[in-house]
């Protein structure tokens, strides 16, 4: 992912998933189909489970979370981990493969182990070998955002010592049929905070980090200075027009962090491309940080990856901070003259310390996470 | 984690709130099982009420019920939901469309088939931009709920509404997944005792496999193990029968969550 930011590249291309016959670009994870979930857990095996699976097995993380097993006892370590559709696609299948008598699904559809939103957390928990509390957060695209927050407060709470945030979600008929349906998907590769920009692309991805208290921390490690929560209150699936719950999400997890908006060093937009997404945020975001603050949105490169958008973008986030790159927007052609904010199109190389990383979903729900590093 | 309980809400099988339901809990009156009668709430705009699925006016109507009892102002209250079925028969007709030649998806069904849905129209009904959450557990999201809504009232100081809820699934989806009966709760949990406090709740998360509280009445036993939702039955009884004890109610394989209760 470091070096695709660097290159400033982006992952869509036109839609072939499935059956799904839509003028959209997408985000796919082509090798999905070729996965094979771990025996013992064949029964959750769908596209969700086995993107998760996939994701696991990257960057050493399962091996990571074996060796905090050691350190604090399998049962100390809880999950919380999101998903806007979990293993929806199962479902769609074993619609088309009803029983053209009774109505029945097929015989071998399993909705606990891929329908339901816990799926994804039997699935993880069982694989990582976890014995401590957790839960799924399904509100959305902001899902795996909120769950940061969950750990945090399970770990404050003394419930548990360590925890497994983050989560998986996988491209379905669903989202890009509904999406379509409301008007929101871009016919080309989305462009956020651009003047032409005309919807989202929609991606599946998956991301996880395993979060220790902080008073373990070493020098150089990531840590999570704040988290902000918030709601609309305003309408399902279109934002706020001013940004309020935005801003709230923001302002929020600035004083949980007690920290001022001239103490960030950069923005990781939710920047979904949609004309009222991009022009709400800006306001909140300007309305906020004022002009001087960078930001930008990663989509143009990953699509929108729904459920997994938070995780996902808090690791662009932990890596701008690791290597002091601010990503340009991937597929921004020239910032929509009405944003205010300081929107970056090419790759900034800065000290980057503190980053803010926004996600708002559905339901009008908002989060902000402020992310640092240990001195 | 001790949090104190403010207000009830309950909609279930002849238990048609928890004023209603308090007398049957404590066995004053005799358990009859009736369907749930559920009512769109007036707090939506009357073009939102029209769009709202039965799950989300099931919660709508539980949270309103605990916030009427607690005296609370909900604009002002977090919210922690948490539902193992979520939105199903949005889930079925979106699941029919695309199972069809033409794949003619309504956009007001798509934005309605999220797992926040209640939560969605719950901010929309009351205002209320505070916190709001949206989880599942499987058949512990109740408990897994009641976890969350107690770390945030003890973490940020301030009470939050929990409210639980589940529908049944249209067939072909019930019989792949059988939930018996609608059924919600709400609890109001704030972290000081005052003169709205009805109990004290004490939790604690203990690994083992502990036998969890079961209903003595078996029609009442039957909701328990046949909804998610209801697996808040056991804590609901103590409450209304102002019980000093111990509710254990199931989690995860191998935890529990073991809820010390005291009356105010």
């Amino acid at each position: 992912m470091r070096r695709a930011l660097h290159e400033k590249r982006s992952g869509l291309t036109p839609c072939d998933f499935e059956t799904a016959r839509i003028d959209t670009y997408v985000g796919t994870v082509p090798v999905l189909d070729d996965v094979r979930v771990r025996p013992d857990l064949l029964d959750y095996d769908c596209r969700n489970n086995r993107l998760a699976q996939l994701c696991l097995e990257q960057d050493g993380f399962a091996g990571g979370v074996a060796a905090a097993r050691g350190r604090h006892g399998a049962g100390r370590i809880g999950f919380y981990l999101g998903t806007s559709t979990s293993g929806l696609h199962a479902t769609e299948l074993a619609y088309r493969r009803r029983d053209p008598k009774t109505g029945a699904l097929p015989a071998d559809y399993r909705y606990a182990e891929t329908q339901n939103a816990y799926s994804l957390g039997e699935f993880v928990r069982r694989y990582l070998g976890l014995g401590g509390p957790g839960f799924v957060v399904s509100s959305a695209c902001s899902s795996t955002a909120k769950a940061f927050g969950n750990a945090a407060r399970m770990i404050a709470a003394g419930i548990c010592d360590a925890a497994v945030v983050g989560g998986a979600d996988s491209l379905c008929l669903m989202t890009l049929y509904g999406f379509h349906s409301l008007g929101l998907t871009s016919p080309g590769p989305c462009r956020p905070f651009d003047a032409d920009r005309d919807g989202i692309s929609i991606g599946e991805g998956a991301g996880f980090a395993l979060i220790e208290k902080a008073d373990r921390a070493r020098s150089g490690a990531i840590l999570l200075l704040g988290v902000g929560e918030s709601s609309d209150a305003y309408h399902m699936s279109t934002p706020h027009p001013e940004g309020l719950g935005a801003r709230l999400a923001m302002r929020q997890a600035l004083e949980c962090a007690g920290l001022q908006p001239a103490d960030i060093d950069y923005i990781n937009l939710h920047g979904t491309a949609t004309k009222t997404n991009d022009a709400s945020e800006d306001k909140a975001v300007f309305g906020i940080f004022g002009p001087e603050t960078p930001c930008s949105s990663t989509k143009g490169a990953t699509g929108h990856l729904l459920g997994a958008a938070g995780i996902t973008e808090a690791i662009v986030s932990i890596l701008a901070i690791q290597s002091g790159l601010m990503p340009g927007s991937a597929n921004t052609r020239s910032v929509d003259p009405a944003m205010k904010s300081n929107y970056l199109l090419e790759n900034r190389q800065a000290n980057v310390t503190r980053v803010l990383t926004n996600s708002f979903g559905f339901g009008g729900s908002n989060c902000s996470l402020v992310l640092g590093v240990a001195e | 984690m001790r949090v104190f309980v403010e207000g009830v809400g309950l909609l279930g099988p002849g238990l048609q709130s928890w004023n209603a339901a308090r007398r049957v809990l404590t066995g004053e009156e005799p358990f009859r099982s009736a369907s749930t009668v559920i009512v769109a709430s007036e707090l939506l705009p009357p073009a939102e009420r029209r769009r709202t699925p039965v799950p989300v006016k099931l919660a709508l109507a539980v949270g309103q019920e605990a916030f009427q009892n607690a005296g609370r102002d909900a604009a002002a209250t977090a919210t922690v939901f948490t539902s193992s079925s979520g939105e199903g028969e949005t889930l079925h007709h979106m699941c029919e469309a695309l199972a069809s030649a033409e794949r003619e998806v309504s956009p007001t069904r798509f934005h309605n088939s999220v797992h926040n849905a209640a939560a969605g129209y719950w901010g929309i009904a009351t205002r209320s931009r505070e916190a709001s959450t949206s989880l599942c557990a499987y058949d512990a999201s109740f408990t897994a709920g009641l976890v969350e809504a107690a770390t945030q009232v003890t973490s940020s100081g301030k009470p939050v509404a929990l409210i639980a809820y589940d529908q049944p699934y249209p067939e072909p989806l019930h019989s792949a997944r059988p939930i018996l009966a609608s059924f919600g709760a709400a609890l109001i949990l704030a972290p000081e005792a005052s003169r709205r406090a009805s109990a004290t709740l004490e939790l604690a998360v203990p690994t083992g496999d502990e036998k969890p509280t079961g209903m003595s009445h078996s029609g009442l036993e039957e909701l328990r193990l046949g909804i998610p939702a209801a697996r808040a039955l056991p804590l609901l009884e103590a409450l209304a029968r102002k019980m000093q004890g111990d509710v254990v109610l199931d989690f995860l394989t191998g935890t529990r969550l073991r809820i010390s209760v005291s009356p105010c």
